[in-house]
């Protein structure tokens, strides 16, 4: 078991060597296809990281409070709003710590707007509803009641942010799957060629009593070598990239849709178990392809 | 042995073998004699289960060969070597390795390997070539590494298929002395054959067919009153065709 082990492995290397070019090329190609791939993770990653931060605003319901309206009033309202179904956490917010809270997502730009001379934000209530069907309940409370400025919440906003989302992802997702099975026809022409340069000892190895999963082996491990290779090529120049460009652009980013980019640490090490992943099984699938009709008999 | 009860095998177009039933004992010399399409390479074919058999029975060492499984074939095949007309020796690997080859696959260790191969090359009278590549040797030597990959493992049958179709008469005559030595240690031998020389020197068994059916089949010469026009051209073997 384990020589066997062993001589796949061996056969695998000198396989790849005797047949540079066709390697190269099909490692280049992977690495290419691995790279669109990885595109769209980052874009999809970073746009679900931006919805579930935008979510998170949106599922509360901001009751903006007239200036006049007491702190104990204000918690009689709360009272209220709690009762109703759906209601999932209430918070007061005093214009101080509402500016501090500004002051703190804008950063270093924060200093701006020390310029404000007087704090133009209300006291609000803060409503997180656990559905969003509630927050309907909790607006028509609200204009009932004394006191109330505005009553803001993004139902729509958000409905229209998960439908988009959900489209790229399943967009994502064909054009994945598309690019994947390209990168397995690829890997397997690749091997065809070893397993017809190579057909004479094959048909030597089958008279002489090899198992199929032993002449299977080597190419198995060939087509896996190419999926290793492809996929760190690929994670390489990702992370280069990416973290130039969250170098570049991550504060504006942060500034415009007031959420991070995901950091580059967390997306590379995420990159390199899944392209590993991803590259080995197009390695193994297009060999296994391209040796099923040589092992008919 | 091989043991074949009404065997029937049709193509497409023509017959392979018809309701054939032959006995090849342990340790038996057989030669296997017709003309090109006769059926020879359907019933080695059938010994190796490269091919599945219409109907009868085929037994090879007490197993019956019609009803074995993919996964078994390997196994079936690890008791049978086989010798070919164009040696089918690999160009990029030397003696030695081509002899280990054979070992390897079948996962012997390192050690025995080592061990086992110089005692085969002796045996088959190449054991200072073994360094060489299959292109520094005369032909003779070629066919004499192959008989080594051949019995390396021990087979019980030996087949050999136009092994002298290559060679000069001496040197064909030379390995036919190497088979029959072989054949001695008890090693079941069937050879195709088409060199009449050869057959009606050795004095073995000898097995004709024709349009798939024995039609002769006992000891002594090749009898060339059995064909009309004895084709005695080398035809390239029967494993002209690599298996798929």
């Amino acid at each position: 078991m384990l020589n066997s082990i062993f001589y796949s492995i061996k056969q695998a290397f000198l396989q790849v060597s005797r047949n540079r070019a066709m390697s190269l090329a099909s490692i280049f190609s992977i690495s290419a296809m691995l790279l669109i791939l990885g595109l769209f993770f980052i874009v999809v990653v970073n746009i679900n990281m931006a919805t579930e931060a935008a979510k998170q605003d949106y599922e509360t319901v901001q009751v903006y409070l007239l200036d006049e309206v007491t702190f104990e009033e204000a918690q009689v309202m709360i009272d209220s709003f709690e009762r109703i179904e759906g209601v999932s956490d209430t918070k007061y917010l005093d214009k101080e710590t509402a500016l501090q809270q500004w002051k703190a997502k804008w950063g270093e730009s924060g200093y701006l707007l020390d310029s404000l001379g007087n704090n133009p934000l209300p006291n609000s209530i803060l409503i997180t509803v656990s559905q969003l069907e509630a927050a309907d309940q909790v607006v028509k409370e609200a204009g009932k009641a004394q006191g109330i400025e505005d009553v803001k919440y993004y139902k729509e906003t958000v409905e229209k942010l998960l439908k988009i989302t959900n489209f790229i992802q399943i967009g994502a997702l064909i054009i994945m799957v598309f690019l994947i099975i390209v990168a397995v026809v690829v890997v397997s022409n690749t091997i065809k060629l070893t397993v017809f340069a190579r057909s004479r000892e094959i048909t030597m190895m089958k008279y002489v009593g090899a198992t199929n999963w032993f002449i299977r082996g080597p190419f198995l491990v060939e087509g896996m070598l190419i999926g290793i290779f492809s996929a760190l090529i690929s994670v390489a120049i990702i992370a280069l990239t990416y973290s130039k460009i969250s170098e570049l652009i991550g504060q504006d980013v942060f500034i415009i849709l007031s959420t991070p980019m995901v950091p580059v640490s967390f997306m590379t090490i995420n990159l390199i178990s899944i392209f590993l992943a991803v590259g080995i099984s197009i390695g193994a699938c297009g060999s296994i392809i391209s040796m099923r009709r040589f092992l008919d008999t | 042995m091989i043991r074949f009860e009404k065997v029937t095998k049709y193509y497409k177009n023509n017959v392979g073998l018809e309701n054939v039933s032959v006995h090849i004992n342990k340790g038996d010399f057989v030669f296997l004699v017709g003309p090109s399409g006769a059926g020879k390479s359907t019933f080695i074919k059938l010994i190796l289960k490269e091919i599945e058999a219409d109907s009868g029975s085929i037994l090879v060492n007490d197993k019956e060969v019609t009803s074995l499984s993919n996964r078994q074939i390997p196994i079936l095949r690890r008791s049978i070597g086989i010798v070919f007309q164009d040696f089918r020796l690999l160009p990029k690997k030397t003696v030695f390795e081509n002899v280990a080859f054979a070992m390897e696959i079948i996962h012997k260790s390192p050690r025995t390997i080592r061990r086992q191969v110089p005692q085969i090359l002796s045996l088959v009278g190449i054991a200072n070539k073994a360094s060489k590549y299959p292109d520094e040797l005369s032909a003779g030597e070629q066919q004499r590494v192959a008989i080594a990959r051949a019995i390396v493992n021990n087979p019980t049958v030996l087949i050999a298929d136009e092994p002298t179709g290559n060679l000069d008469p001496d040197t064909a005559w030379e390995i036919m002395k190497l088979l029959e030595q072989i054949n001695l240690r008890g090693t079941t031998i069937v050879m195709v054959t088409h060199a009449k020389d050869i057959v009606d020197r050795m004095n073995k068994r000898v097995i004709v067919i024709d349009k798939g059916k024995i039609i002769r089949d006992n000891v002594g010469a090749y009898g060339i009153d059995v064909f009309e026009t004895p084709s005695c051209q080398p035809e390239g073997g029967v494993f002209s065709q690599d298996v798929k």
